[in-house]
C-alpha cells in the first residue's frame, strides 16, 4: 500500500518504525491530491503555512472552509468572506496544531453549511470519489471526498444536520457528530449555534477515536462547552456488542427510503444481532416532524448569525453604481446580495420570517417546543436501549444537480440525521454496504449524551466483523 | 374631534418616562476580556470577539452580573432567580454582529422603585426593570468627504439599562429623578455615571392627557440629550408641542425624535428607520443563569449605606441642617471624609460648615471630587483646629486650605512658610490699635458717647493695617477696652 | 398563513438583501412550498410544553474579571476592508 492510503492509526505505526517520516507522508499525500483532485475538486485551497513537523499525532489533515486558521484564508465557501484571513485559531485547530497536526489544506463545503450536496459552494462542486457524476453528500463534502480519495488520512467536518454523517455515508467512511458541547465551537463560523458541532471523518473507527481525543475538550471561550474530562477514547474499542440493546424506531422506514439502502442496514442489524447485541423495536413519534423543525430552529438562528457579514469590517463590500436608497443601505443590501448564493439567501429570508413580529410564536417559539418533544422521545428510548440504528440517509449519491432545484426534497435527505442535533446527543456514521451501482451505503447509531464511547464500541465490533471499511474508490 | 375651549395648559397631565443607559466601569468588556477603559487611541482595545469576527463567542463577566444585582437592590427590585440573554437583531454599522446581545424577557432586576424628593414633596418612582446588555461602538461622520469612521473600544462595554414606569409629572421630576438615580448609583461605585464622557445616557418617552384620563396619550421618544439639564429643557420644549399639537384639534405621531441642543428644539430623525422589528429570540451562545439566595444575600451584605438613608442619620445623628446633609450626601467621597472627619474631631457642625463652604468652592474650582484634592481628613481638622485655636483667622484659614490644596503641604507647614500666624499677642495688637486710634478720633468720640457700632469699623481698620493677620476678636476685646475701658 | 411577494420584499429589506424583480417571483414560490411544509407544526399539541434552547443543560458560566491582551490597532485593521485613521471607514451613516 502506498503512504497516502493508509489509516492515521497505520501511518502512527509506520512513523514509529522509521519506515517513513512525517514530512514524507505529508508530501505523498499532497502528490495524491495534485494527482486526483482536478477529478474530485475536494480542495478549495492548500495550506499558506507549511507544518513545523514536530509532535505526536503529525497526521496530514484537511480542514473545513469553516473554520478560522490564524494567517489562513477562511471563507465558508462564501464570496462574501473571499479573501478574509482569519488573524485567530479556532480552538480546535489550536488543538490538532498542539497534537502535531500537519494540515494539507482546505476543503469544500455548501456555502455556510446550508446543503447536503457540496453543491450551493461558491468554488463549485466537490465530486463523489465512488462516482464523479455524483455528489459527495453535505455539507462537509470536501471533507468526505477527500478521506475517501485517500487526499488526506483523516478530516475535520461541521454537522448540524447531518452534514458530518451524510457525507461520510454517500462517500463509505466513518463520521462522528460528537455530543454538543464536547468539542469547542470557538472558531467554528456559525451556522445554527444551538445545534453545530465539529468531527471527525475518517476512514475507520480507530482514526475516529484518535481524532476525537485530540479535538475534544473544555474551552473556557465558548459558554456552550462543557466542562466534562475526556476518556481516551481508543479505549472503547471493543469487539464485542454482548447483551448491547439496539433500537430501531418504526418510524425509521418512511416513504422514500431506498429497498438497497433498507436491505443494507437490515442485514448489518442480523449481523449485530448474530454477534450478541439485542435488538427491539422503539418508537420516535415525533421525528416525522424533525425536518420542519430544524428549518425553522436553525434558519432563524442562522438568519442571525449571518448579520455579521455585512461588508463594514471585513470580506467583501459591493457599492451599486448609482445610490438606491442611501450609501450605506446600499451597501449592506449589494454586499449581502452579490456576496450570499441563492440558498444562503432563502435560509436568510426563512429565518427572519420565523423570527419577525407576529410570526415568533408561530414559528421559531413553536419549534423550540416541538423540539423538546423530539428530545424527550429520545430520551425516553435511551432508558432501556444503548444505541439507536437508522439508515444515515435514505438514498445513496444522488447525481449532481439532481436535486438542487427542489429544496425540500434536498432537505428530506437528512430526515435521519437531524434529529440528534434537535437533542444535542452524539451519533456517527458508518459504512455497511454498497448500492447496485458501486454507491456506499451508511448506517447510522445515536447514543446518550456524553456516550461517544458506545458508538465507537458497536462501530467498532461491527467493522471488525466486515470488510467494508478496506474498500476504496477507483480514482 | 373635540376642540378644547379653555387655553388653561394645566388641563393637561404630562406623563413621563425614563430610560437611562449606564456603562458599568467593571475592568473587562461584557463578554470578552479587552479592557473596558474610556479615551483610548481607536480600536485599540478590541479582539476578535467585540469585533464580531466570524466564529467568535460571548463569555458573560461575573463582575457585570454582580454589579447589575447591586443595581438591581439598591433600586428596591426583585431580583430574577432565573435570567438570560437575548439577541436584538438590526443593522448598523456600529454593531459587528448585527445584533446586540441583551434581556428581553427575563431581566435581572424587576418592580423596583426610586424615592426622589421634587418641589419639596417625596414622590416614589416605580422602576418597571433594570438588565444588563452590551454597548455598540462609536460612529464619527465626515460630512465633507462622505464617510463615517467606526472605533470598536466601546463595543462590549458592559450596560445596565434602567427603565422606569411612566410615574414622572414633570420634567422638573424627571430632573430630579436622574440626579437621584445618579447619586445612588455613584454609591454603589458600579458606574462613574458621568454623561459628559457618555457613561450615562438617557432617553425620554413623553406623553400628555387630559387631567382625569387614565388612558395614556401617544407618546414620543427624545433622545440625544446630553445634560440632565438638556432632557429637561427637551421635556418642558416637547410638553409646549404637545400641548399646541392637541390644542390646534391635531394628533401626535408617535416618533422618535433628537433633541437640538443648539436651537434648543426636537427634530425627527433624518432617517426613515424608526419602526424596527427587532426580532428578540434566546442568545443560543449564551446559558440561562440561576441567581440564588446566597448570591442576592451576598451581594446585599456588601451594599454600601445609600444617599437616603446616609441623608436621614446625619440630619439625626449629627444634627446637621438639611442643606448641609444634602451637601455632605451628594457625593460618596465626601460624606466618608465628613465621617472619618469626625473621628478625629467629633465638631460636626464645624466639620460640615468647612465641607460645604470652603472644601466645596474648592472642588468647584478645581473641577474634581475629594478624592482627587490633597487633603487627608486629619489634614481638615489640623486645619481647623488652627482656626479654633486662634492660630489663623477664618480669612486665613481659606487661603491656607487653598495653598494646601495646592501644595500638599499641611496646615502648619503652610502657616509657617507663609507667614499667616495670626497676630494674637497683646502688646503686639496694641502698637496697631493705638496707631488706628489716633487716626480716626471721631470714631473713637462716638463710641466713648455710648454707641458701639464703631468698634467693628476700627477693627476692620487695624485688620487692614495688620494686612489680615490679626486675631479680629482680640482687636475687639482690646479695642473695647482700650476706648471704654470695659 | 401564506407568504406574498411583499412579504418577501419586507423580510429582504429586514435582511438587508436586495431581491431584483425578475428573481421575486422564484424566490417568493420556493418560500411558500417552504412555510407550507412547516406548517405541520402548528398540527402537534405543545401546550404545556416548556421550549428548549440548549440541548445541553449547561447554566451559570461566567468569565473572571481580568484583562487580557487585545489586538494592536495593526492587527485589527489587517482585515480591514477600508481603514482611515485607525478606524474602519464606511460610506456616510445619516441619522
Amino acid at each position: 500500500m502506498s503512504l497516502h492510503q493508509l489509516t492515521a492509526h497505520d501511518l502512527l505505526d509506520v512513523f514509529k518504525s522509521r519506515q517513513a517520516t512525517p514530512k514524507e507522508a505529508y508530501d505523498a499525500v499532497l502528490e495524491r491530491i495534485k494527482a486526483v483532485d482536478p477529478k474530485v475538486k475536494a480542495y478549495v485551497r492548500l495550506a499558506q503555512h507549511k507544518p513545523e513537523f514536530k509532535g505526536e499525532f503529525q497526521i496530514p489533515i484537511a480542514i473545513k472552509d469553516i473554520l478560522c486558521i490564524k494567517g489562513e484564508e477562511t471563507t465558508c465557501a462564501s464570496r462574501i468572506l473571499k479573501g478574509f484571513i482569519s488573524p485567530y485559531d479556532s480552538g480546535v485547530t489550536q488543538r490538532v496544531k498542539k497534537s502535531g497536526g500537519t494540515i494539507l489544506g482546505i476543503v469544500n463545503m455548501d456555502e455556510f453549511a446550508f446543503g447536503s450536496s457540496c453543491e450551493t459552494s461558491c468554488y463549485g462542486p466537490t465530486y463523489n470519489p465512488w462516482d464523479l457524476k455524483c455528489v459527495p453528500g453535505g455539507s462537509s463534502g470536501g471533507s468526505a471526498a477527500s478521506v475517501a480519495a485517500d487526499e488526506a488520512m483523516w478530516a475535520l467536518g461541521s454537522d448540524t444536520g447531518g452534514s458530518i454523517r451524510q457525507p461520510a455515508s454517500f462517500c463509505g467512511i466513518v463520521g462522528l457528530k460528537p455530543t454538543y458541547g464536547r468539542v469547542s465551537r470557538y472558531g467554528l463560523i456559525a451556522f445554527a449555534s444551538s445545534l453545530d458541532q465539529i468531527g471527525p471523518l475518517t476512514k475507520d473507527v480507530r482514526d475516529c477515536a484518535l481524532l476525537m481525543n485530540i479535538i475534544s475538550g473544555y474551552d473556557d471561550r465558548d459558554s456552550t462547552s462543557v466542562n466534562e474530562p475526556v476518556p481516551d477514547y481508543t479505549k472503547a474499542l471493543v469487539n464485542d456488542v454482548r447483551g448491547l440493546k439496539i433500537g430501531i424506531p418504526k418510524e425509521a422506514f418512511v416513504d422514500g427510503l431506498d429497498a438497497q439502502v433498507r436491505r443494507s442496514v437490515e442485514e448489518a442489524l442480523d449481523l449485530l444481532k448474530k454477534l450478541g447485541a439485542i435488538v427491539k423495536e422503539v418508537s420516535l413519534p415525533h421525528t416525522p416532524y424533525a425536518v420542519a423543525t430544524y428549518y425553522i430552529v436553525a434558519t432563524a438562528e442562522a438568519s442571525s448569525n449571518l448579520a455579521r457579514f455585512d461588508g463594514v469590517r471585513y470580506g467583501l463590500r459591493a457599492l451599486p453604481s448609482r445610490i438606491r436608497k442611501n450609501a450605506l443601505v446600499d451597501m449592506y443590501e449589494e454586499t449581502r446580495s452579490k456576496g450570499f448564493g441563492d440558498e444562503a439567501k432563502r435560509r436568510i429570508m426563512l429565518g427572519t420570517y420565523a423570527l419577525s413580529s407576529g410570526y415568533y410564536d408561530a414559528y421559531y417559539l413553536r419549534g423550540q417546543k416541538v423540539r423538546t418533544l423530539i428530545k424527550n422521545d429520545l430520551d425516553e428510548v435511551f432508558k432501556d436501549c444503548d444505541v439507536i440504528m437508522t439508515p444515515t440517509s435514505p438514498t445513496v449519491a444522488f447525481k449532481v444537480g439532481e436535486k438542487i432545484s427542489d429544496p425540500i426534497s434536498m432537505y428530506l435527505s437528512d430526515i435521519y440525521t437531524i434529529p440528534a442535533n434537535l437533542a444535542g446527543i452524539p451519533a456517527i456514521s458508518i459504512p455497511c454496504g454498497f448500492s447496485k451501482s458501486g454507491l456506499p451505503i451508511g448506517l447510522q447509531l445515536m447514543g446518550k449524551a456524553f456516550d461517544e464511547e458506545m458508538l465507537l464500541r458497536v462501530s467498532y465490533t461491527y467493522e471488525q466483523n466486515t470488510q467494508w471499511h478496506t474498500m476504496k474508490p477507483k480514482i | 374631534m373635540a376642540h378644547y375651549e379653555t387655553e388653561n395648559m394645566s388641563d393637561f397631565e404630562t406623563v413621563i418616562g425614563l430610560e437611562v443607559h449606564l456603562q458599568l466601569n467593571t475592568k473587562t468588556k461584557i463578554f470578552c476580556s479587552c479592557a473596558n477603559q474610556y479615551g483610548c487611541a481607536p480600536n485599540t482595545n478590541v479582539c476578535p470577539v467585540c469585533l464580531g469576527l466570524p466564529g467568535t463567542l460571548p463569555v458573560l463577566n461575573q463582575q457585570a452580573l454582580l454589579y447589575g444585582i447591586k443595581a438591581g437592590l439598591a433600586l428596591n427590585a426583585e431580583i430574577s432567580p432565573f435570567i438570560k440573554f437575548d439577541r436584538k437583531n438590526y443593522y448598523y454599522p456600529d454593531l459587528p454582529k448585527g445584533y446586540q446581545i441583551s434581556q428581553y424577557d427575563f431581566p435581572v432586576a424587576k418592580k423596583g422603585y426610586l424615592n426622589i424628593k421634587s418641589g419639596g414633596l417625596e414622590k416614589r418612582i416605580g422602576i418597571t426593570r433594570a438588565h444588563l446588555e452590551e454597548d455598540a461602538g462609536k460612529l464619527v461622520h465626515d460630512n465633507s468627504g462622505s464617510f463615517s469612521l467606526a472605533d470598536f473600544n466601546r463595543t462590549g462595554t458592559p450596560l445596565i439599562e434602567i427603565v422606569t414606569e411612566p410615574d414622572l409629572r414633570s420634567p422638573q421630576e424627571a430632573y430630579d429623578y436622574l440626579n437621584t438615580l445618579k447619586l445612588t448609583l455613584q454609591y454603589l461605585g458600579i458606574s462613574d455615571c458621568d454623561m459628559e464622557k457618555g457613561s450615562l445616557r438617557c432617553d425620554a418617552n413623553v406623553s400628555i392627557r387630559p387631567r382625569g384620563q387614565t388612558s395614556l396619550g401617544t407618546k414620543t421618544e427624545l433622545k440625544n440629550m446630553n445634560s440632565f439639564r438638556a432632557v429637561k429643557m427637551a421635556l418642558e420644549y416637547e410638553v409646549r408641542r404637545h400641548e399646541q399639537v392637541i390644542l390646534a384639534g391635531e394628533k401626535i405621531v408617535q416618533e422618535t425624535l433628537l433633541w437640538d441642543d443648539e436651537k434648543a428644539q426636537t427634530r425627527t430623525m433624518r432617517s426613515k428607520e424608526q419602526a424596527h422589528d427587532y426580532r428578540y429570540f434566546p442568545d443560543p451562545d449564551l446559558v440561562p443563569f440561576t441567581i440564588d439566595y446566597k448570591t442576592i444575600d451576598g451581594v446585599r451584605a456588601e451594599l454600601p449605606e445609600l444617599p437616603q438613608a446616609k441623608f436621614a442619620r446625619f440630619m439625626s445623628q449629627y444634627g446637621l441642617s438639611e442643606y448641609d446633609a444634602n451637601i455632605l450626601v451628594s457625593d460618596s467621597g465626601m460624606a466618608d471624609f465628613f465621617e472619618a472627619s469626625l473621628k478625629e474631631y467629633p465638631q460636626a457642625k464645624k466639620i460640615a460648615n468647612w465641607l460645604s463652604g470652603p472644601v466645596l468652592m474648592e472642588l468647584n474650582n478645581r473641577k474634581t471630587a475629594i478624592g482627587g484634592l490633597k487633603i487627608t481628613p486629619a489634614g481638615l481638622v489640623e486645619l481647623i483646629a488652627k482656626v479654633e485655636e486662634g492660630v489663623i483667622s477664618n480669612l486665613a484659614g481659606k487661603e491656607v486650605l487653598t495653598f494646601m490644596l495646592d501644595e500638599g503641604k499641611s496646615a502648619e507647614e503652610i502657616i509657617k512658610e507663609k507667614s499667616l500666624a495670626q497676630v494674637s499677642d497683646d502688646s503686639a495688637l496694641l502698637v496697631i490699635i493705638d496707631e488706628v486710634i489716633v487716626q480716626n478720633p471721631a470714631v473713637v468720640e462716638q463710641i466713648k458717647s455710648g454707641k458701639p457700632n464703631g468698634i467693628g469699623f476700627l477693627v476692620g481698620q487695624a485688620m487692614k493695617r495688620s494686612g489680615g493677620r490679626a486675631n479680629p476678636k482680640k482687636l475687639n476685646e482690646l479695642i473695647t477696652r482700650r476706648i471704654t475701658g470695659a | 398563513m401564506s407568504i406574498t411577494k411583499e412579504d418577501v420584499k419586507y423580510i429582504a429589506a429586514l435582511a438587508r438583501i436586495d431581491v431584483p424583480e425578475d428573481k421575486l417571483e422564484g424566490f417568493t414560490k420556493t418560500l411558500v412550498d417552504i412555510v407550507h411544509y412547516v406548517e405541520q407544526l402548528q398540527k402537534l399539541n405543545v401546550d404545556n410544553v416548556k421550549p428548549t434552547s440548549h440541548a445541553v443543560p449547561v447554566g451559570n458560566v461566567l468569565r473572571p474579571d481580568v484583562i487580557k491582551p487585545s489586538f494592536t490597532n495593526q492587527e485589527a485593521l489587517a482585515i480591514a476592508v477600508e481603514a482611515k485613521d485607525g478606524s474602519f471607514k464606511v460610506p456616510l451613516v445619516i441619522e
